[in-house]
């Protein structure tokens, strides 16, 4: 082998880099869409690189549900603050009343859907022009179509039959007034990338991620953290188990995996293992109908 | 472990989604809740089967259809390789988002049924991947289960393809008998196809040479964004941020900053934040230089004894893309990597018929899905190569200047 040879990992890391680089010179008001994550994380640090020894050039921008663990919350706050990076918080709270929206209801009242309500405000409030998001085409159907590139229109819905070609490396970012342009740097990954890039990269992650005890109650074979936005039925049993997260969403409708994986060796270990899909595993959200996040999608979710 | 990207094209009944599915299926890439939602959706079907194609439609319409429309990327990995699948529509009307898919890939897999031999679809998507100059090419004859595993059906398809693939000037072409439906050659040597001797599909793909695609000799760096961070202790900083297109940078390299023609010296070359003495393609770096000289974005930073071409005025092929027609003497935005330049579509010399490969003369404007000839000329010069001779600085796009759509591939003679 040559010595001139990426792995794939540092071609990904790479690939990354350019769309960061891109976007950074193609728009005026760029953000980057920060969930607190596992793979929001990996864009900071990806971006962090790609501007270096300069600071990352654009907020991170965090739409809080308010459902958030607040283990991901400390996390947030410290790493915007160890990378020098601007940190804009919006909270879905606020839209709610704002808007008189209505909150849904059920044991697990989830705020996903109303997080698109307060994304948009956001984006109309900075006049942003792009949206970088964490998104990876390996996590569902949908996304597996959507261009690294792609184009919102000004209620930032995403029209799936009228996608730009996106040839080569080249990234045509020119858009009209009004519109904006979601891009997903990380398009190509997957969820076992993440893990190993994390690894090769010693990436911290909030403590969640790793294994530690915790009360729950089991719903329809799945484990959902319990919480003050949780309204458990008199016969649901509370029970402590030994958990970690997989992905790092709202506690309302994220569920924790049973485990002992106290360390990166360990969490990657268990996820080659693993015969169960990332979403499909631990989000609550997803499973409504079959098209449930090319819905969403239209209509201006991430 | 490295990366694999491959492109699968076929007609709309060769069973390319069913191909892929299998791949994922047999490799042990299909997870229990995804073979769940496929089983379910599969209840809906009036005959009851598993419908391994149904893994990679993704849109609704798609799924009503029962048709790709646009290109779905699924991603797997064996313990020798990580593989990007571009699962690109067959039909004529989809030819855009074929070679959206196709050129990003190292590998194109040409599916063709047994029982039809070498179709119109089959030169048309052959002549696609030699265009683009996919550098491997597999022909899947697929269906071999329809036609009782015949090697004499196999060998006229083998001799037929031959001749195409002698028209065409496609060097790398492998040949593997299949039965998508059945999993025969796929992951697992078949049992029934015992005249076959090569490797099935999945083996091949580990073990296809990919090391020696990328140029290395030909050094070319395009000016992404300039780093200047002006703080107190970077005050001085000025680093040209960027991807290596091909060839290899050293620090005290003497260069030249091209279109403007100036000369300097590499001085520092960092990758991922840290110095280092020497980059190569395809990495991202920023490269700092010895003279203070006057470069943005769109510049390309070479080595003054290995030089690409400078021109405004660019021969090319281009490959329409939009519903709306090319009209010549139309101006455009021409995107070159990350050189925006405004440009207009002089004269349209002739069309290349995609089923054919004959030269046509163009009558009226330039339609959807055609493929031609034609002369630009841009407001400021483009740094570049022939397609032929180096692809990641041959080709860009066109951009409509009113409705920002991408309305074509450009690959530069």
């Amino acid at each position: 082998m040559s010595q001139y040879h990426l792995n794939y990992l540092e071609q990904l890391e790479a690939e990354s880099i350019y769309i960061f680089r891109e976007v950074a010179a193609q728009f005026e008001k760029p953000a980057l869409l920060f969930s607190g994550g596992k793979d929001s994380i990996v864009m900071v640090h990806l971006a962090r690189k790609a501007f270096a020894p300069g600071k990352i050039p654009f907020p991170l921008v965090h739409v809080d549900t308010g459902h958030n663990f607040p283990e991901a919350l400390q996390f947030r706050d410290w790493l915007a603050n160890e990378v020098g990076a601007t940190l804009v918080v919006r909270k879905v709270e606020d839209t709610i009343k704002q808007r008189s929206l209505t909150e849904p209801k059920g044991k697990f009242p989830s705020r996903n859907w109303l997080q698109t309500y307060t994304l948009l405000d956001t984006i109309e409030e900075f006049a942003f022009d792009a949206c970088i998001g964490g998104a990876r085409r390996d996590e569902e159907k949908a996304r597996a179509k959507e261009r690294i590139f792609s184009v919102r229109d000004e209620f930032g819905q995403w029209n799936p039959k009228l996608q730009r070609p996106e040839l080569w490396n080249i990234y045509n970012g020119r858009i009209h007034k009004g519109e904006n342009v979601r891009v997903f740097p990380i398009s190509n990954w997957t969820e076992l990338d993440i893990w190993n890039y994390i690894r090769k990269e010693k990436i911290d992650l909030p403590s969640i991620y790793f294994a530690h005890d915790r009360e729950v109650i089991e719903h329809e074979g799945q484990l959902v953290a319990m919480s003050e936005y949780v309204q458990p039925s008199a016969d649901d049993k509370i029970i402590t188990k030994r958990v970690r997260y997989r992905t790092v969403g709202d506690m309302t409708c994220t569920a924790a995996v049973e485990s002992n994986a106290s360390n990166l060796d360990e969490v990657i270990e268990e996820i080659i293992a693993t015969r169960i899909s990332e979403r499909g595993e631990t989000r609550i959200d997803d499973k409504v109908t079959e098209a449930a996040m090319e819905d969403r999608k239209k209509n201006g979710y991430f | 472990m490295d990366l694999l990207r491959f492109i699968t094209a076929g007609s709309v009944d060769d069973g390319k989604s069913t191909l892929i599915g299998r791949l994922l299926y047999d490799s042990k890439n299909i997870l229990i809740d995804q073979l769940e939602a496929l089983e379910k959706s599969t209840k809906n079907r009036a005959d009851g089967s598993v419908d391994l194609a149904l893994l990679t439609d993704g849109l609704r319409a798609e799924r009503e259809q029962g048709i790709t429309i646009d290109v779905a990327y699924r991603y797997f990995s064996t313990p020798k390789r990580k593989f990007i699948i571009a699962d690109a529509p067959g039909h004529v009307q989809y030819t855009r988002n074929m070679i959206t898919g196709a050129s990003n890939a190292n590998l194109i897999i040409i599916l063709v049924d047994a029982r039809q031999g070498v179709v119109e679809q089959t030169r048309r998507h052959s002549i696609i991947a030699s265009l683009l100059k996919i550098k491997h090419v597999v022909v899947a004859v697929n269906k071999m289960d329809l036609v009782e595993y015949s090697q004499d059906v196999y060998n006229n398809i083998l001799i037929d393809y031959a001749e195409v693939a002698k028209q065409l000037g496609l060097n790398n072409v492998t040949y593997i008998p299949i039965s998508a439906l059945n999993g025969d050659n796929i992951v697992d040597k078949s049992e029934t196809i015992t005249w076959y001797e090569g490797k099935p599909l999945l083996e091949f793909l580990e073990a296809v040479e990919i090391d020696n695609d990328i140029n290395l000799t030909d050094a070319r760096f395009q000016v992404q964004l300039v780093i200047r961070p002006q703080t107190e202790e970077l005050h001085d900083y000025r680093g040209y941020a960027g991807t290596v297109t091909s060839g290899t940078y050293k620090v005290g390299d003497k260069v030249i900053v091209l279109p403007a023609g100036i000369e300097t010296t590499i001085s520092t070359l960092e990758a991922g934040g840290k110095q280092v003495d020497e980059v190569f393609a395809p990495q991202s770096v920023t490269i700092q230089l010895a003279d203070d000289i006057d470069i943005s974005r769109g510049d390309s930073i070479v080595k003054s004894d290995n030089q690409p071409q400078v021109s405004n005025e660019l021969d090319v092929l281009l490959c329409w893309m939009d519903d709306k027609p090319l009209i010549p003497g139309n101006k455009y935005y021409l995107q070159h990597g990350s050189r925006l330049v405004r440009s207009v579509v002089k004269h349209v010399e002739y069309k290349l018929d995609v089923n054919s490969l004959q030269q046509q003369p163009v009558e009226g404007n330039v339609k959807l899905n055609e493929v031609v000839k034609a002369v630009i000329k841009t407001a400021s010069p483009v740094v570049f190569d022939s397609y032929d001779k180096l692809s990641e600085n041959g080709s860009a796009v066109l951009i409509d200047e009113t409705s920002n759509s991408t309305v074509a591939a450009v690959l530069i003679k």
